[in-house]
């Protein structure tokens, strides 16, 4: 559905040149829910609008459904557009028009006549679930249900495309989930594809089936959301997976630690057997259960333990090279 | 008083008239003229859709420059120009070629302040959206800016009331005007009493109609 390939996007700003994108390449495909996340200044949302040349590439070419849009004329750009819902993190609704006249305004931009507009709002408005705020202005209006009208109006013209720019960075946690259940929804009622960047791994978490990382420009990291999660490689990764699964132990408790502090991830089978059962019983050594939760990742389990193993050296080793054995990843914070 | 006040009604509805005449003209072009001139002054600055940093910068001086003339002098400067619009340079027609040009650029600053207040995250979507430039003009930003409009146009409506007593001096007439002859040069304490107050409801009258205009259109 839409290929990246090689994309680079510099900006000039007073003699400064920053380059926001480099050497970026990948593939979405028709009907996922593709992720990209970073820090902010990583170039996620500068890459995402190149989608609709919004934002056009220095390097490289952006194919939507196999054509090359790096080459459209201003006329087929716009044609392009009208084919692609977008939705923003401050929902960028026009203050001046109602809920009905917002949704309905990219159907005249792109020559509906009235007879469709009027059998096509209110049934957007219906899917969203504002049928009743159809004349109400979206001052009156909270912030979710402005993102829906926002998500209705990037439906408006059939799109089969979704680009959403950190859609529920402003909303409260209840809202965030209800507004990714709606656009998960959305992507299986309809096959929609969805582009979606968020600075956030719990909402990649909780929506997307694969996910890029990006820092500084380039994409360190390209995997689906259950491989990032229980195998982050890229320091970055880990950073926001170890964020998003809010394993942070006080310093506190840190400093009067004896021994090592391991982190082990079970994923998939591993989850399920005694493996810690199993080590007790096979090596002498003390094992300190600090931290621990189960994460579910696309339906899968994903269990996350810190512990803390103490005794002779040895025996400290044989216990970490008989979970590395046995788990999914293993890792050594502390000791 | 009651009977000097009745002498004065020919002259005093005479000189509305002629306010209305003046102020009726400039703001008409000022609509006409001063918006878009706005919108370009708008979108040619930096990061808009035609970007154009030296027509921009060209425009706005020349906008600074016009604006920054004391009326008074702007309508003598020209004097030569209205000799050629309204063949003559003397009455409220004569008068109305300077206060145009006054209240265009009055206008087109103020206009373009309030296109500026508009969320360029709207303009961002309804770009995403594929609509054209003049889509994006006519339907988001000229809607959103509208309130801002409004305001503007009171102000620049009540100052234009305020120039207009300079048209005097090209005999323009006005009730400012009857103001100053009366009431100044003639010691008519009373007489300039009742115009000023007249005035007063008059700008009274506008500011509320304005405010109340853009109040209603502003759904923000």
């Amino acid at each position: 559905m839409i290929k990246f390939e090689d994309i680079s996007i510099t900006f000039t700003a007073k003699q400064n040149t920053v380059r926001a994108v480099s050497h970026v390449s990948f593939e979405v495909n028709r009907g996922e829910i593709f992720g990209i996340v970073g820090k902010s200044g990583a170039g996620k949302s500068t890459l995402l609008r190149t989608v609709n040349l919004l934002e056009k590439p220095c390097g490289g070419k952006v194919y939507v459904d196999g054509v090359d849009i790096t080459t459209l004329n201003k006329h087929s750009v716009r044609k392009l557009r009208q084919k692609i819902g977008m939705i923003f993190q401050h929902y960028n609704l026009i203050h001046t028009k109602t809920v009905y006249e917002n949704v309905s305004f990219p159907m005249k931009i792109s020559g509906k006549n009235a007879h469709e507009i009027s059998k096509k709002v209110p049934e957007l408005l219906g899917i969203v679930g504002l049928s009743d705020k159809a004349q109400v202005y979206p001052s009156q209006l909270s912030g979710g249900q402005k993102q829906r009208v926002g998500i209705a109006r990037a439906l408006a013209n059939d799109s089969q495309l979704l680009l959403c720019d950190e859609p529920t960075s402003a909303l409260d946690l209840e809202t965030t989930q209800s507004i990714l259940e709606l656009i998960r929804d959305i992507n299986k009622k309809y096959g929609i594809t969805v582009l979606l960047i968020s600075h956030e791994m719990d909402v990649i978490k909780s929506i997307c089936g694969r996910v890029a990382v990006m820092s500084k420009g380039a994409v360190v990291e390209l995997d689906d959301v259950f491989a990032i999660f229980s195998k982050p490689q890229h320091e970055v990764t880990r950073q926001l997976v170890s964020h998003s699964l809010n394993l942070e132990i006080p310093e506190g408790v840190l400093q009067n630690i004896k021994g090592k502090l391991v982190k082990v991830i079970y994923s998939g089978s591993s989850a399920l057997n005694p493996v810690l059962a199993n080590v007790v019983r096979k090596y002498p050594g003390d094992i300190n259960i600090l931290h621990g939760r189960i994460d579910y990742i696309n339906n899968q389990p994903i269990g996350i333990l810190l512990i803390n193993v103490n005794g002779k050296n040895h025996y400290v080793n044989n216990i970490i090279n008989y979970l590395k054995r046995t788990t999914a990843a293993v890792e050594v914070i502390y000791g | 008083m009651v009977d000097q006040l009745l002498n004065l009604l020919p002259d005093l509805g005479k000189a509305f008239f002629e306010t209305f005449q003046m102020v009726g003209i400039s703001l008409s072009m000022a609509l006409l003229f001063g918006v878009p001139i706005a919108l370009i002054l708008f979108i040619t600055d930096r990061g808009l859709f035609w970007e154009n940093t030296g027509f921009h910068t060209f425009a706005g001086v020349l906008v600074n420059i016009i604006g920054s003339i004391p009326f008074v002098i702007l309508l003598v400067i020209l004097l030569p120009l209205t000799q050629r619009i309204v063949k003559t340079t003397i009455g409220p027609l004569a008068a109305s070629v300077s206060l145009s040009v006054a209240a265009i650029v009055f206008y087109a600053r103020l206009a373009e302040a309030s296109l500026r207040e508009v969320d360029k995250g709207v303009i961002e979507a309804a770009t995403a959206m594929g609509a054209s430039m003049p889509q994006i003009i006519t339907q988001v930003l000229l809607v959103e800016a509208l309130p801002g409009l409004i305001r503007g146009f009171t102000v620049t409506a009540i100052s234009l009331i305020g120039y207009s007593a300079m048209a005097g001096i090209v005999g323009g007439g006005g009730v400012g005007d009857l103001a100053i002859r009366y009431g100044y040069y003639r010691y008519q304490m009373d007489v300039m009493a009742v115009t000023v107050t007249l005035l007063i409801i008059l700008v009274q009258l506008i500011q509320t109609t304005g405010d109340f205009t853009a109040k209603k259109t502003d759904k923000a």
